[in-house]
Parts: C-alpha cells; structure tokens; sequence
C-alpha cells in the first residue's frame, strides 16, 4: 500500500520481469529475473493488471481465458477444464459465449482476473483488484484471497481500500516515494496513525473509533469489525 | 517507436522555440522544396548541415538523434532499392543527370542512391526539428490564425497530443499480454504479425472508447457553443520571426537560381579529378 507514485506498480512488475533491476537482482524461486524470459515467469506468477481493457481481445470470454493456457502449451482436454473452473470460480459462467466487450466494468475486471488465475500459478499479483467491484463481488474476491492463501499460494495485492485489506488481515508494506516505509502485521500498522499519514493512508474506520476511545482503556489495535463488537459487548457487561 | 520520439515535443524554452510556428514551418517547407528540387549528392550534403544550427540553438540533439536513428531502417532500404534499381535500369538515371562518361558506372549509381538515400534524412531531421520545438498548443493556434476551420484544427492538435498516450498504452497492454505468456518474438514472420493481434485489438478498441468518451466530455463543456472561439493567446511575429523570412526567402530564391543556372558536379567525380 502506499500513495500515488510510491512504486507499488513499478515494484510488482519486477516479480515476472516485465522490468528488469537496474542493479542488483530479483530472485523469483531463486531464479534471477533478469535469466529468464517473461513469458517463462509468467508460468509461476500470474500478474493481474489495473485496467482489464488492457489485456481483452478475443471474441467470447471462454476464447479470452484459454488465450494464456494455450500460450504455455497446455492440452486441449485440461484447457477445457481449466476454463470452466476459472468461469465458475469468478462468477462469470453465464457469459461464457458473450464478448469480453459487452461486458460491464466490474465482469470484464473478473475475466481479466479469471484469465490469470485459469492456469494456476503459484504466486498472484492483483494490481487495484476492488476498482468497480460492488460490496458482494469484493466480499466474494476477498474470500478467494484467503482460500488461494490457504492453498499456500502467495498473493500480492496492491491497493488503496484500507477496509478490505483490514478484512484480510495479511502482511502490510507500506511504500512511499520508493522506498519501503514499514513492512509488518496489518493489525500493527493499519493502527499506527503516524505511519498511515506518512503514506496518506487513512485507518479503518472500526480502528478510528477505538483509537479516539482510547482513554477508556480500550485496546488501540483493533481492525476487524466482530473483533470490535466482542470488545464492546464485554466491557458493557462488565458494566452491567 | 524510437520515430516517434524524434516528434514528441517536450516543454523549454529557446530561440528556436519561440519562433512563429508559421514561420518555422515556412522555413521547413522551403527546406523540403529545395531537397527535392536537387539530385546531387553535394547540394544534399549541403542541406543537410542548414537545419544543424537550429537543433544546436533549441538543444534537441539527443531527440533529433534519435528520430534519425529511428529513420535508419528506412534509409538503408531506400538506398538498397535505389541501387538496385540502378543497376536494373540504369537509363533511368541518365534523364535526371548527365551521363559522366570517364566514371564507372556503379559509382555514379551508388552516389544516386546516396544522394536519394540523403534526401530522405534531409527532409526527417527538418522536420523533426519543427515538430521538436514546436508545442501541439501553438501549432493549432497557428493553424486557427491560418483560417483553418477549428473543428479541423482541434482534431489536428487532439491527434498530436494522443501520440504519445497512445504509444504508452501499447506498451501496458504489450506487457498484461506478456504476463499471459505471449511471446512476440517468436516463430516466423507469418506467426510474428499474428502475435501483434492481442496488442492491436485493445488498441483500438481502447482509442475508440477514449474518442467516445472525449466528445461526451467535451459536449458537455459547451463544445460549439458559440460560433466565434477566442483565444487568450494569439501568435504575433517578432523580430527574429521577420529575420528567419527573410533568410527562408533568401534560401528558395538562391536555390532555384542556382537549379537553373549552375550545373553542380558530382562527388565522385570531383574526388577522381
């Protein structure tokens, strides 16, 4: 996380080579970045750009997400099933026929996201994956954050939405002006005003309250939301 | 894209900068007249070395470099075709020049393929200078002060200024679809044209959508709305501006003098003598 012009997407692109260090080296499983060709990286990490229109050109979704299965040489029958588990995954089975382009913005962002994800890479880099995605398609979005996670995949997200990154609670780098800021526990830095303004970041707002709560002896380190509420519930039946 | 730097107008300040964009472009002009009034490879030479003090005065070496260096390609075909073309048919040289008959024959060949070759890298480096210190601003005012209708200039200037948001966006969708594992360099020449689908699709898709977008915008701040536009701006020559007519006038009015009256020797022949 970071503001505008921090180096979050110049940061990223370094993961499957599109940019190549200046000096020093990028090891991706140990294999320098500059060795290998970005197509060869691609295979292990998957990298999902900002804006969707970028990437989308074939003539029907299920077209668009075989695309990169079919650049890595997979077999027609596991593209296939590739495929129809990406659609399903995504919420986007209903368009399997439809042209990207008809798409709204939200679905053309899931298909883009779909297309990656199709071929399983072991690591995931989502570039502003919330943009113009409602309430429902974030929590859904969210929930499969967690599960690629638990599946011991590494996900990379870069972001602004402070509340969604709250919600899964994961490690966060905070980057400015090109450099990294803290690197740490979101629940650590999400709840540290004076790192997040030197990254304009502004806390949760479940973490603002309790923060100017704080001379009732209520904990400063609060981000999720049913943490809050068994807090609040305690102390007030204490009172009771 | 390298052509494309050689056009792409950054904002300083200089003499050359600050010249009437009318006046630059007359001076350019006359520039392209004389190029193609003249065949031989000395009178190119000699072209080639007017536009040289501009670049120096405005500072654009590293980018007018460059857009020469873009040209290149080009150059090294227009100089093969014309060689072997001249060998092919050589008479059809011996219409433009007189025939040298003490010379070989592939040596005046080859200086004609130099010379067209020249002409080529003449006209690219004086143009690239105008477009280099020109701003797409002042060209459309100079455009509308020319009683060209606004629509047209406005779709000029609009052009200018997508060139190069254009060229970036390429290279952002070149990369998504390299993450995907697009390999553009791969397979024969048929497969190579073919990997650029998924680049030009976006492409234009997106320009078309940014176009769309564009004019609602623009509706939407009264676009049109009254018949007779001004400007907060408005293009007034200076003295230098008069300096560099006259030096434009001087140049045309020398150069078709000499075209009519002095038969300027070729290289090759000067050296053999």
């Amino acid at each position: 996380m970071g503001p505008n012009g921090a180096g979050k997407t110049t940061l990223v692109k370094h993961f499957n080579g599109l940019l190549k260090p200046t000096t020093g080296e990028v090891l991706v499983n140990g294999i320098s970045t500059r060795d290998v060709s970005v197509a060869k990286l691609a295979r292990n990490v998957g990298f999902v750009f900002q804006n969707p229109d970028h990437q989308l050109f074939s003539e029907t979704v299920e077209d668009e997400i075989a695309f990169a299965l079919h650049n890595f040489g997979f077999e027609d029958a596991v593209i296939e099933k590739q495929v129809d588990w990406a659609l399903n995954l995504l919420d986007v089975v209903q368009y399997r026929k439809t042209s990207p382009f008809m798409l709204s913005g939200g679905e053309r962002k899931r298909v883009a996201l779909a297309s990656i994800l199709a071929w399983d890479p072991q690591m995931i880099i989502l570039d502003e994956p919330t943009i113009g995605q409602d309430h429902h398609q974030k929590e859904k979005l969210q929930q499969l954050i967690l599960q690629l996670n638990k599946q011991e995949k590494t996900v990379v997200v870069v972001t602004h939405d402070v509340e969604f990154v709250a919600e899964c609670n994961p490690r966060v780098i905070l980057m400015r002006e090109g450099t990294i800021l803290v690197d740490g526990k979101a629940q650590q830095i999400l709840t540290d005003p004076e790192v997040l303004a030197q990254a304009s970041i502004v806390p949760p707002q479940i973490t603002k309250i309790f923060l100017e709560l704080a001379d009732l002896g209520l904990p400063t380190d609060v981000i999720d939301v049913h943490d809050a509420t068994k807090i609040l519930l305690n102390r007030l039946r204490k009172k009771s | 894209m390298s052509v494309f730097e050689g056009f792409k107008f950054r904002k300083v300040s200089s003499v050359v900068h600050d010249l009437d964009p009318r006046i630059k472009f007359l001076f350019v002009s006359v520039l392209f007249v004389m190029a193609i009034l003249f065949t031989q490879l000395i009178a190119l030479i000699v072209l080639f070395f007017i536009p040289l003090p501009f670049v120096f005065i405005a500072k654009v070496n590293r980018q007018w470099l460059r857009s020469l260096r873009g040209a290149a390609l080009l150059a090294v075909f227009i100089f093969a075709t014309n060689f072997i073309f001249g060998f092919l048919y050589p008479t059809s040289f011996n219409e433009i020049t007189a025939p040298v008959d003490t010379l070989p024959e592939y040596l005046i060949i080859l200086e004609r393929s130099a010379a067209m070759t020249l002409r080529f890298v003449v006209l690219i480096a004086s143009f690239s200078v105008f477009f280099l210190t020109t701003s797409p601003d002042h060209l459309g005012l100079a455009l509308q002060q020319s009683h060209i209708p606004y629509e047209f200039c406005f779709a000029f200037t609009t052009a200018v200024r997508f060139v190069p948001v254009l060229a970036d966006e390429a290279q952002t969708i070149m990369d998504a679809q390299k993450a995907r594992g697009l390999e553009l360099e791969r397979g024969n020449l048929l497969k190579r044209v073919r990997n650029y689908i998924p680049v030009l699709i976006p492409l234009i898709v997106n320009a078309i959508r940014r176009s769309l977008e564009l004019a609602e915008s623009m509706e939407s701040r009264a676009w049109g709305a009254t018949a007779k536009r001004t400007n907060l701006y408005a293009l007034k020559l200076k003295k230098a501006d008069y300096i560099l007519v006259v030096i434009s006038i001087l140049m045309l009015v020398c150069a078709v003098y000499i075209w009519l009256n002095v038969t300027i020797p070729s290289l090759t022949a000067l050296i053999a003598f």
